[in-house]
């Protein structure tokens, strides 16, 4: 199926932008950025659980996330501070994973209504530098290729 | 130098999938990357050596240390390098959409 989410980003550039069009109100769409109960949900996957440990939704407000393994560890957590909070139209915040070798990230959210029942939301993200954008893009890759060719393995040995 | 390596060649061994691993996420020097590994050192050096080759590697001199660092730009080449990071957003994004439809039916 083919992913909806659009992401663009420019050889040799310290920056991206993700786009994706959502099937919901505008309202909703920031609604789901603005109430840590909902952040928490869809920030959550089946190998983590997120939760929101502090969230100012408003200008010179901060927010600390924490991602937990199915065990209860601390996977990782994460920080910011928020510079301006438009409902239904815009957050403009800082994103830090704390402990991590990645800097901080500045990130500024559009949303934008498109029909009564659709919206779409941009993100634009500035990195420190190309290298550490290059180098956050490049972990999702490499963990990946590491998944597959050990499920590969596993295939492998149940035919020994 | 052989120049007919590929990346492709590069990324079949697992140690030298491991390497590109630790190394996505911290510049590391030669020892600190063999620390993690029970492969004798120049097995490991070894591997640095083809993973440089290629290119997925880079290396930088700071005084008497060797650092490594993964070369995105090369390991664009590799397949759809932006993909599982994509696939992360979408995710989460779909998820977005069904709770907040659930949401909007109450």
């Amino acid at each position: 199926m083919e992913l909806k989410t659009k992401i663009d980003a420019e050889a040799g550039k310290q920056d991206l932008l993700i786009t994706r069009e959502f099937d919901l109100p505008v309202e909703l769409l920031f609604k789901a950025h603005a109430e840590p109960d909902i952040i928490a949900q869809w920030m959550s996957n089946p190998h983590t659980t997120a939760k929101v440990l502090k969230f100012e939704g408003k200008k010179h407000g901060s927010y600390q996330l924490e991602s937990t393994d199915a065990h209860g560890n601390v996977v990782f957590r994460s920080n910011g501070v928020i510079h301006e909070f438009i409902p239904d139209q815009k957050i403009t915040r800082t994103f830090e994973m704390e402990n991590a070798p990645f800097g901080v990230q500045l990130e500024v959210y559009e949303f934008e209504q498109l029909t009564e029942g659709t919206s779409k939301l941009d993100i634009h993200v500035i990195y420190e530098s190309g290298a550490k954008r290059d180098q956050l893009l490049a972990l999702p890759f490499a963990q990946g290729l590491n998944m597959a060719h050990n499920r590969i393995q596993e295939i492998l040995n149940t035919l020994k | 130098m052989n120049l007919r390596r590929d990346v492709f060649q590069a990324i079949a061994d697992p140690t030298r999938r491991a390497i590109l691993l630790l190394v996505a996420s911290h510049t590391m020097t030669a020892g600190a990357i063999a620390s993690n590994f029970d492969t004798a050192r120049p097995t490991v050096s070894k591997h640095l050596q083809i993973l440089t080759e290629c290119e997925l590697l880079e290396q930088k001199q700071a005084g008497r240390e060797i650092y490594y660092y993964i070369n995105a730009q090369k390991m664009k080449e590799v397949a759809e390098f932006i993909e599982p990071f994509r696939k992360i957003w979408d995710d989460r994004f779909n998820k977005l959409e069904s709770i907040m439809k659930e949401y909007k039916s109450k």
